[in-house]
């Protein structure tokens, strides 16, 4: 089969994570966002406390505590954004450097922005390895997303292994045509004919999506679709679920205040 | 009992103007199975996409009884079930479930009953066990099946199938064949391939060019090599 298996994140379980309802997984990471954002800068003792939780959450899943702290470091790139801030945060200085120095202030607030990102980076990876997309899906139609918003995040889903699959077919085409002509010579022409190709396919690709999403327009109304999407029945939060979330919000709600407080 | 289908000189041009049928007329016993053959690009599939009302042509078509309006496409669509060629555009849910589930949903039907005949038309083509998973990681042949179990649980009266075996090996192939000759609906089926044509369907439509050039019992036009190559069909 020519298949790409695209990053499907989420990891078989049974353990009381994995068996919570999504919504309120989907639920508590937010608001577990939320707070780490909000939280002011150089709150260190906070920050350890939102990290112990993450530490246990992850140990909870049963998928190892390092499971998601190993997967966060994706997030740190990104966090060069924050890059200049020791230098132009006015404030004690740290350090010189030619004509550029570094502030104490500057310093805090560009380390606190990166934990900080790193930790939401690692809540939101345990919730992508504990609910299986479908329920992601579901959970946020079931919080009241707007449905067309859920509906192209289903689509995407859905459509992207299969786009991905056509480039994959599209790129084996290309390299099975890409010979070299006589030895020596290096096989599938310049970096100029390579691009053409590129752009070719591109074009080709997007053609195929849109007649692609034609068709699936056509099945869904041949299916009786009107323009508003449905959704199945919504199942009532188990005790569990709700001891879970309150417990979490409290948890929150402690650490935003040892945040804010001291 | 009403006819199923009936078709009267039916003309259908594209937007960009090009013409795709002109002047099918078609008519089907309820209860019959009829094979729709002929060359690529003979309109068998832009055919089939009137049936239901997702083109509307010039010419009339009645489905079971009921002519085609603007005022009854709801009650169609649940009378004819059109299952797509390429199972990639049938099957647009994240999970088999909520797929077969689609129709009668959007049907506005409660939700035990929808719940019910997504689980029978499941059991109907032998997926029971395939529910809850991403159709994206099934086989071709798998992903036939549900296709057609998405217009079942609509209790579609009426299958309308775009190439049901095409891409298949034998035994998924095989397979499809035998879900189908247990099917108690009026079945109309595009197709190239004349074995399961044979098999299946005691009467043959021949399309060309957007016109139905022949329409008679199977066994006499298998029979007819003229007839057969004069259309590009070829008996393996």
């Amino acid at each position: 089969m020519l298949h790409i298996d695209l990053a499907d994140q989420y990891r078989r379980g049974s353990s009381r994570v994995h068996r919570l309802d999504p919504r309120v997984k989907l639920a508590g990471a937010v608001l577990f966002i939320v707070v780490a954002s909000a939280l002011p800068a150089g709150a260190w003792g906070a920050y350890g406390l939102l990290f112990a939780a993450t530490l246990v959450v992850a140990a909870l899943t049963g998928l190892g505590a390092g499971f998601a702290l190993k997967r966060s470091f994706v997030a740190l790139p990104f966090a060069l954004a924050a890059i200049s801030l020791p230098f132009t945060v006015a404030g004690r200085p740290l350090a010189q450097f030619g004509p550029l120095v570094v502030s104490v202030e500057g310093t805090v607030r560009f380390a606190s922005i990166l934990i900080k990102s790193w930790l939401s980076v690692q809540m939101a990876i345990v919730m992508t390895f504990t609910t299986a997309f479908p329920d992601l899906l579901w959970g946020l139609r079931a919080l009241r997303l707007p449905p067309a918003l859920v509906a192209i995040v289903s689509f995407m889903y859905r459509y992207l292994f299969v786009l991905a699959d056509e480039a994959l077919r599209l790129m084996r085409a290309r390299a099975s045509r890409s010979g070299a002509g006589a030895p020596g010579r290096r096989a599938g022409g310049s970096l100029w004919w390579r691009g053409k190709v590129a752009g070719g396919m591109v074009g080709n690709l997007t053609l195929r999506a849109f007649e692609r999403s034609e068709r699936i327009h056509a099945s869904m109304t041949a299916r009786g679709f009107q323009g508003e999407i449905r959704m199945l029945a919504t199942p009532v939060l188990t005790d569990r679920d709700w001891n879970a979330l309150v417990g979490w919000v409290t948890f929150l709600a402690m650490t935003a205040l040892i945040g804010f407080v001291f | 009992m009403p006819i199923a289908v009936e078709v009267q000189d039916l003309h259908f041009k594209y937007p960009d103007g090009h013409g795709a049928l002109f002047g099918v007329s078609l008519r089907i016993e309820t209860g019959e199975r009829v094979a729709l053959v002929g060359p690529n690009g003979a309109g068998k599939s832009t055919l089939m996409l009137h049936l239901n009302g997702i083109l509307q042509g010039e010419g009339a078509v009645r489905v079971a009884g009921r002519a085609l309006g603007n005022g009854n496409l709801g009650q169609v669509r649940a009378t004819v079930g059109l299952v797509f060629q390429d199972p990639d555009d049938q099957l647009f849910s994240p999970t088999v479930y909520e797929d077969v589930a689609f129709g009668p949903l959007h049907m506005g039907l409660a939700l035990d009953e929808v719940r019910q005949r997504s689980q029978a038309a499941l059991k109907a083509v032998g997926m029971e066990a395939y529910g809850p998973r991403v159709s994206h990681h099934l086989s071709v042949g798998e992903k036939k099946r549900i296709a057609i179990a998405t217009v079942l649980s609509m209790d579609a009266q009426i299958l309308v199938l775009d190439e049901p075996t095409a891409g298949l090996d034998p035994r998924a192939r095989r397979g499809i064949i035998n879900l189908l000759r247990g099917l108690p609906q009026t079945i109309l089926a595009s197709t190239h391939d004349l074995i399961l044509v044979r098999e299946l369907f005691p009467r043959m439509v021949i399309m060309d060019q957007g016109r139905v050039v022949a329409d008679g019992p199977t066994t006499r036009f298998l029979a007819d090599q003229a007839l057969l190559e004069a259309h590009g069909l070829e008996l393996p």
